[in-house]
């Protein structure tokens, strides 16, 4: 029932000398969380800034709602409908609330009033803070501020790095609650070192190890391979 | 004291003109980490140009658009020409932009001659009012007047609209700024083009205000502008207009009561504003700063 929305296939990227990909397959199907997991360093975040054309791909293909990517520069990709929520966050510091939203605003119709509505109801934080420099929000807000930024444009997919990263887990608890209503309008790659959090997200699991990728599957399965958890992800 | 005003009334006006090449040049460095030593050689395409097409029309206003059209046209060029093929390489950078600094500077002499060239003040603009002891030269006080309104201009365009936006986006994170969906180089094209066009003016605003113009103008100029992009902060327009102002007053200080001096002080204070803020004045680069 589900159709493929992001496919790559045997995708190798080198940055500099260095071989950090290397035939990387990955796919993502429309409506779902797909996760994907692996030890630091794997080359996840390599592989996110290769489907956004921030590291070009040196060969194989990436292919998004049937098109062809590969060779795209990042902002032709972006218009694409792949927001990116980078493990940095990528927030302009001195931008306020507002104008972060609004450098990145593509469209000011209908839509995007309705899904800005209704990310600021779901992150309150952000509507109180509109005016207040973006450098000055807690490591939280941050990180829903570059959520929320990535999802009021007219995206098809979101791309969201390591979201749980430095956060307390009470407010990692809060993020999962807004990505998982946020599923239900967008599709999402879901890179993730917290196993809680990917288990409780993810319908679908590629797991890298370096740069290669080493399994795959429904997040049911890998939620009781004990095993496959322990040899890759380091849980025992 | 009426002296002190005058020279400081000078100052100001002389670190407007630095300001106009400044402001170009630290947005280009900002935006695109791109190290353009031709930038004071636009600076001299300005005054050359205002001064010809004063000698053909007579009138300043329509020099003053000369000068901003040769800019804009120099910068178009520059940037497709020179810069684009050596985008992230810093050493490539110098070495082309100075060597076309170069080329610029004897490209003035071929098509307008080698000697240096006289400049007139539009009549209007002659003379000078006087306040008390204090004589005002007019001419000065409407450099400042352009500069400030060209400084009020820009922080309106970078603070308010969407392009301005981009832009102080795109000095801060140049990457995720491609990643939300803008053509970056598009939008330096830009940047390049009006930070020339203001260079470009700054030349033509000079001239007249020294009476000559020739062909190393330009590199004297620039250096000062490089500077003043250093103290101020890369990338800031309201740092540069300080450091702008602070080199140009120190400097006519300097050169009237310790002309050997002069380029020491300005040097001076680039030391001492890099020992205690290494990133500049106002380094608007949020992460580096925190
Ligand atoms: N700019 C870079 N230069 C050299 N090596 C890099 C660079 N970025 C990442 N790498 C290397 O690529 C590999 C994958 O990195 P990354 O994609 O960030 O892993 P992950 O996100 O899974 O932790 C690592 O070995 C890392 O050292
Ligand atoms: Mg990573």
């Amino acid at each position: 029932m589900e159709s493929t929305l992001l496919k790559l296939e045997q995708v190798n990227t080198h940055i500099d000398q260095f071989h950090i990909l290397q035939n990387v397959d990955f796919e993502v199907k429309s409506g779902e969380v797909t996760v994907l997991l692996g030890r630091n360093g794997a080359g996840k975040t390599t592989t996110l800034r290769t489907i956004m054309g921030l590291n070009g791909a040196t060969s194989g293909s990436i292919v998004f709602k049937g098109e062809n990517i590969t060779k795209l520069p990042p902002y032709e990709i972006a218009k694409k409908g792949i927001g990116y929520v980078p493990e940095d966050q990528g927030i302009f510091y001195d931008l306020t609330v507002e104008e972060n939203f609004r450098v990145g605003m593509r469209k000011d119709d209908d839509g995007t009033k309705e899904r800005m509505e209704w990310v600021l109801e779901l992150f309150p934080d952000l509507k109180k803070f509109w005016r207040k420099p973006g450098g000055q929000l807690s490591g939280g807000q941050k990180q829903m501020l570059s959520i929320a930024r990535a999802y009021v444009n007219d995206n098809d997919l979101l791309l969201i790095d390591e979201p749980s990263k430095g956060l307390a887990p009470v407010i990692v608890e809060k993020v999962i609650e807004s990505i998982d209503k946020m599923k239900e309008r967008t599709t999402v790659v879901l890179v993730e070192q917290n196993f809680y959090m990917a288990s409780k997200l993810g319908d679908a699991f590629f797991i890298l190890d370096d740069g290669i990728t080493v399994h795959h599957g429904r997040m049911e399965q890998l939620i009781r391979d004990e095993e496959l958890k322990r040899k890759y992800l380091g849980i025992a | 004291m009426e002296l002190i005003i005058n020279l400081a009334i000078n100052g100001i006006s002389t670190g407007m003109l630095i300001f106009l090449i400044a402001a170009g040049l630290t947005l280009i460095f900002g935006l695109m980490d791109v190290l353009n030593f031709a930038h004071g050689g636009i600076f001299a395409w300005g005054a050359y140009a205002g001064v010809w097409f004063f000698s053909l029309t007579q009138s300043f206003l329509l020099s003053i658009l000369a000068a901003v059209v040769t800019g804009l046209l120099i910068g178009l060029v520059t940037e497709y020409l020179i810069i684009r093929p050596v985008y992230g390489n810093h050493i490539q950078q110098i070495l082309i932009t100075l060597g076309f600094m170069l080329v610029l500077s004897e490209m003035l002499k071929v098509v307008f001659g080698p000697d240096i060239k006289a400049a007139e003040t539009p009549s209007y603009l002659s003379g000078s009012w006087t306040i008390g002891d204090v004589t005002i030269i007019k001419y000065r006080a409407f450099i400042i007047a352009v500069g400030f309104l060209v400084f009020i201009a820009m922080q309106l365009i970078l603070k308010h609209s969407k392009i301005g936006l981009i832009v102080r986006a795109g000095v801060m994170d140049r990457e995720m700024i491609q990643a939300l969906g803008v053509n970056i180089r598009k939008v330096f094209v830009g940047v390049f083009m009006v930070g020339s066009a203001l260079a470009a003016l700054g030349g033509a605003l000079f001239a007249p205000s020294s009476g000559v113009v020739y062909a190393e103008m330009g590199m004297e100029f620039g250096i000062f502008a490089f500077i003043v992009v250093i103290i101020g902060g890369m990338g800031s327009i309201p740092g540069s207009l300080i450091a702008a102002l602070l080199v140009g007053i120190s400097n006519v200080f300097m050169a009237y009561y310790l002309p050997i001096l002069s380029m020491a002080v300005t040097m001076l204070i680039m030391f001492v504003v890099l020992i205690f803020k290494p990133q500049g004045l106002f380094s608007t680069s949020g992460v580096s700063n925190k």
